[in-house]
């Protein structure tokens, strides 16, 4: 099959890409989705506040989830759910598995959407038995909100972000009571109103300068409890619980990307991309969390939004002579610590980033500070931010991005 | 309970531990007019050192030459290769280098080789360090030189026990799970074995037990050895860290243990460890910080882009080491007993060797063995990597959709290979058990995805240990 853009993953940026594909006149757009119902990950998420800067209106996860994959089909994508992309036999070329049988698509441009996960245990290579009653919040989400299960017990929540007091209230919901919250930061990284919530109203604390250092198995092989080190003291205490719940430490699902020699961007571990969203390989593009893990879903829905504009432009490119001089070479970004990434990770002037701005994350709290972008040694731009959390976006105004030079070396991001 | 329903209520043959050992002989006791009973404590067949080591189909070039455990190595792992084939177990030969890293290491290097060609593995040849790199470019420097050993494998060491267990019970082998035997009550004619669901008959007994085969001998008068369970900690990373090696890396061995050993896996991972801990408690399988940091930094050296992958999975396994250096295999034809215990790490590799000579150990006790016709090897669903798997089979998915229909997407595990698994021979009886079987869950992601779903289908409710003892069967 051949199609315009093949778009991978119906979350909020890959529907929104859609929208946005087939409004600028593309013809033939198809989403492919591995899971049975578009709309990602919102689906499972329950509480309200998503929509406000995409759609400027509040709605819980699965109405945003439903409208957006409701808009994208009367928009005239072709969504196929249940479908996985399990790989790439050429630049643009794609295979599919579905019930229907095999496919392979080639694709005028390839944009990859395929999102987030939490880190799960393993990963965080955390010791002590491997037990049932351990999982991360998507997998909570799912099990409560899709499956309705009910999960009585004590829990205990490993991380105190927002999606972490988001786990507070979906266990709080299934019928659970929230142990406390463990995070090796100095203090919370959510809003101080969920934080006060979760302590007023579910009698969750946070143990803040902890960490779990071991899961320890009950007789009947299930889940007895954790074992929370003070990381300043050393000292440990043991925490009876039903329940171990991983939250954030997001990690992109890059495999797809990968497995096409897509260059990832080291801080990110996502694809690296330019300010039209463009990966190092020409015409396959990269969108929302995959990019940026994890932002709320309207910045993933715009940043989808602000690729199909740019897809849409690449794809029209040689039949419009008189159209946009192509952009000059790509100069990638550096960030400096306590700086942990930067989204795009490279400029390629005069191109703007989505909304006009970078997005940045940094690996500890930094009272409020400067940033500065130095080409060279010399200093392209600054910008005032609030307190560094943990976490939480860090924007950089990206005007600057449309007059470095392409020729004067990689560009530094760093606080001042 | 009243006993297996033979004319009698006796068994001819009862077989302590459905680990990869128990089944193997349940198996092959399977081939001749015997009624056979299989019990196990867990819920699951191979739930103790069988679905937690390194899975590697060896040689047995590093055995003790002459030893029991050197012969039936060398026999066991020609026969798991032919079985292996017939059954569809998933089977890659990888090749291993052993790789010297001093200069002590590099002097045992003849010594190794020449061990090997007692052993009968003669193929084993010399390595330069530039050969080294040459096959393994991600390779950490320092490097001295080291063996080529061509035939050490990977296999899947579930799909293993899994098919001798299913063999074995499509012959007729009784198999009964969360069956703990209590006792043993040895008789003239028959024994009594006392189990937590009843007692059961039997006129022949095997010891399978693996970390329990010691308790087992000492209810039957033995003592001759005492199990000391020796933790192996584990790592396995991410399918993107596959493409770092081809072969497995094996560290020049000690007395204790063979190492830590960088290893692919048949599922397209890579495998880190193990450790070697010796632990009181039998059921300590609990890895540990500063486990699995020294495996990080045994990694580091030996493949250092290996730790920059992700982590999809820590483990911990016990083997059944003794205070012997070789295999407690012994028949006591007057008790009618026989014991194959204090496997300590090669039980996988040496499973159908140490069945076969333990059959024809117990025929030359007394044991009548008249062959009599099977199916033989089942069909199992392939879980390896390097075949196709139903997702990537069109003429599969267009006679059953189900199998185009992804549920499990790191491991790429279909609907119709859950639903198979759910009714075959040996249904699984929890998620864990039906990882062993599909792959479900086992991926990166750990079930972010799918583990509600699949928990949907293996019955729903949230999770949990597995039914207690007393639970249905």
């Amino acid at each position: 099959m051949n199609v315009d853009v093949l778009v991978v993953g119906a979350g909020p940026a890959g529907l929104a890409a859609a929208i946005g594909l087939r409004r600028a006149g593309v013809d033939r757009v198809v989403v492919a989705d591995r899971e049975q119902v578009a709309g990602g990950v919102p689906r499972h998420c329950q509480h309200t506040g998503f929509g406000l800067r995409d759609l400027h209106r509040p709605l819980t996860g699965p109405a945003y989830a439903r409208r957006y994959a409701a808009a994208a089909a009367r928009a005239g994508a072709d969504i196929r759910t249940g479908t996985t992309v399990t790989g790439w036999t050429g630049d643009r070329e794609l295979t599919l598995t579905s019930p229907g049988g095999l496919e392979t698509v080639r694709a005028g441009a390839v944009l990859l959407a395929t999102g987030c996960r939490e880190r799960p245990r393993p990963a965080r290579l955390v010791p002590g038995s491997r037990v049932p009653g351990i999982m991360t919040t998507g997998e909570l989400q799912q099990r409560v909100y899709l499956h309705g299960q009910r999960l009585p017990g004590r829990a205990v929540i490993v991380g105190a972000e927002h999606v972490s007091f988001s786990a507070v209230v979906t266990l709080a919901h299934a019928g659970a009571t929230v142990a406390g919250l463990v995070t090796g930061y100095p203090e919370q990284q959510s809003y101080r109103a969920f934080a006060l919530a979760a302590r007023l109203r579910w009698r969750a604390p946070v143990w803040a300068n902890s960490s779990v250092s071991r899961v320890a198995a009950a007789p009947d092989t299930g889940l007895a409890g954790v074992e929370v080190t003070d990381t300043s003291s050393g000292l440990t205490r043991f925490e009876r619980c039903d329940l171990l719940v991983f939250t954030g430490d997001w990690i992109p699902d890059h495999e797809l990307a990968r497995a096409g020699q897509v260059p990832l961007d080291p801080g990110t571990r996502g694809p690296a991309v330019d300010p039209a969203l463009e990966t190092g390989a020409p015409l396959v593009f990269a969108a929302g969390n995959l990019i940026h893990p994890a932002e709320t879903a309207d910045v993933a829905a715009l940043s989808g939004r602000h690729a199909a504009r740019h897809i849409a432009a690449a794809l029209a490119a040689p039949a419009a002579p008189g159209g946009q001089a192509p952009p000059g070479p790509r100069v990638p970004l550096a960030v400096v610590p306590p700086l942990r990434w930067i989204s795009p990770s490279a400029v390629r002037p005069p191109l703007l980033p989505p909304d006009g701005r970078f997005l940045l994350r940094c690996d500890s709290f930094h009272p409020p500070a400067r940033i500065e972008v130095r080409q060279d040694g010399r200093l392209l731009a600054s910008s005032r931010t609030g307190r560094l959390i943990p976490s939480r976006p860090v924007h950089l105004p990206g005007a600057w991005a449309a007059h470095a030079d392409p020729a004067a070396g990689p560009i530094q991001i760093g606080l001042a | 309970m009243t006993g297996p329903g033979w004319p009698d209520g006796v068994a001819d043959v009862l077989i302590i531990g459905a680990g990869v050992v128990g089944a193997a002989i349940a198996r092959t006791l399977a081939g001749y007019q015997l009624s056979c009973v299989l019990v196990d404590a867990a819920s699951d067949v191979g739930t103790g050192t069988s679905k937690a080591n390194t899975a590697i189909l060896h040689t047995g070039f590093d055995a003790e030459p002459g030893s029991l455990e050197s012969q039936l190595l060398r026999r066991g792992s020609l026969l798991l290769r032919d079985y292996a084939r017939q059954a569809g177990i998933p089977v890659e030969d990888t090749r291993a280098l052993l790789v010297a890293w001093t200069p002590e290491q590099e002097a045992a290097l003849p010594g190794i080789a020449d061990k090997a060609r007692r052993n009968g593995v003669t193929d084993v040849r010399p390595r330069t360090s530039a050969q080294l790199y040459q096959a393994e470019p991600h390779l950490g420097p320092g490097a001295r030189a080291g063996l080529l050993i061509p035939g050490e494998s990977i296999i899947c060491p579930w799909t293993t026990t899994l098919a001798y267990a299913t063999e074995a019970v499509r012959a007729g082998v009784r198999l009964l799970l969360r069956t703990q035997v209590l006792d043993v009550l040895p008789g003239p004619e028959q024994h009594l074995v006392r189990t937590s669901r009843g007692p059961l008959r039997c006129r022949w007994l095997i010891n399978a037990a693996g970390l329990y085969s010691d308790q087992i001998d000492q209810m039957l008068g033995g003592g001759s050895f005492t199990i000391t369970p020796r933790r192996g900690e584990l790592i396995v990373f991410d399918k993107l860290a596959r493409p770092l090696l081809s072969a497995v890396l094996l560290p020049v061995p000690t007395a204790r243990t063979k190492g830590v050993l960088v290893a692919p896996t048949v599922y397209g991972n890579v495998l880190l460890g193990p450790t070697a801990e010796d632990v009181a408690d039998r059921t300590d399988t609990a890895t540990t910080a500063a486990g699995l940091t020294g495996l990080l930094d045994a990694g580091r050296r030996l493949v250092p882009e290996l730790v920059a992958e992700e982590v999809t999975a820590t483990y911990a396994g016990l083997r059944a080491a003794t205070e012997h250096r070789d295999y407690q295999i012994r028949v006591d034809g007057p008790l009618r007993y026989a014991c194959a215990g204090g496997i300590r790490s090669t039980g996988l590799s040496a499973s159908l060797g140490i069945a076969e000579y333990l059959a024809g150990q117990l025929g030359a006790a007394g044991l009548k063995l008249a062959a009599r016709a099977t199916a033989g090897p089942p069909a199992m669903p392939y879980l390896g990597q390097a075949g196709p798997r139903p997702y990537q089979d069109a003429a599969r998915i267009a006679a059953d959709p189900e199998y185009g229909r992804i549920v499990c997407h790191c491991e790429r595990v279909t609907r119709g290979e859950i639903r198979d698994a759910l009714a075959s021979t040996l249904p699984p009886a929890d998620l864990d058990g039906l990882r062993r079987r599909t792959r479900a869950g086992n991926g990166r992601c750990q079930g972010f995805y799918c583990a509600a779903a699949v928990s949907e289908m293996l019955g729903g409710g949230p999770p949990g240990p597995a039914p207690s003892a007393d639970g249905a069967p």
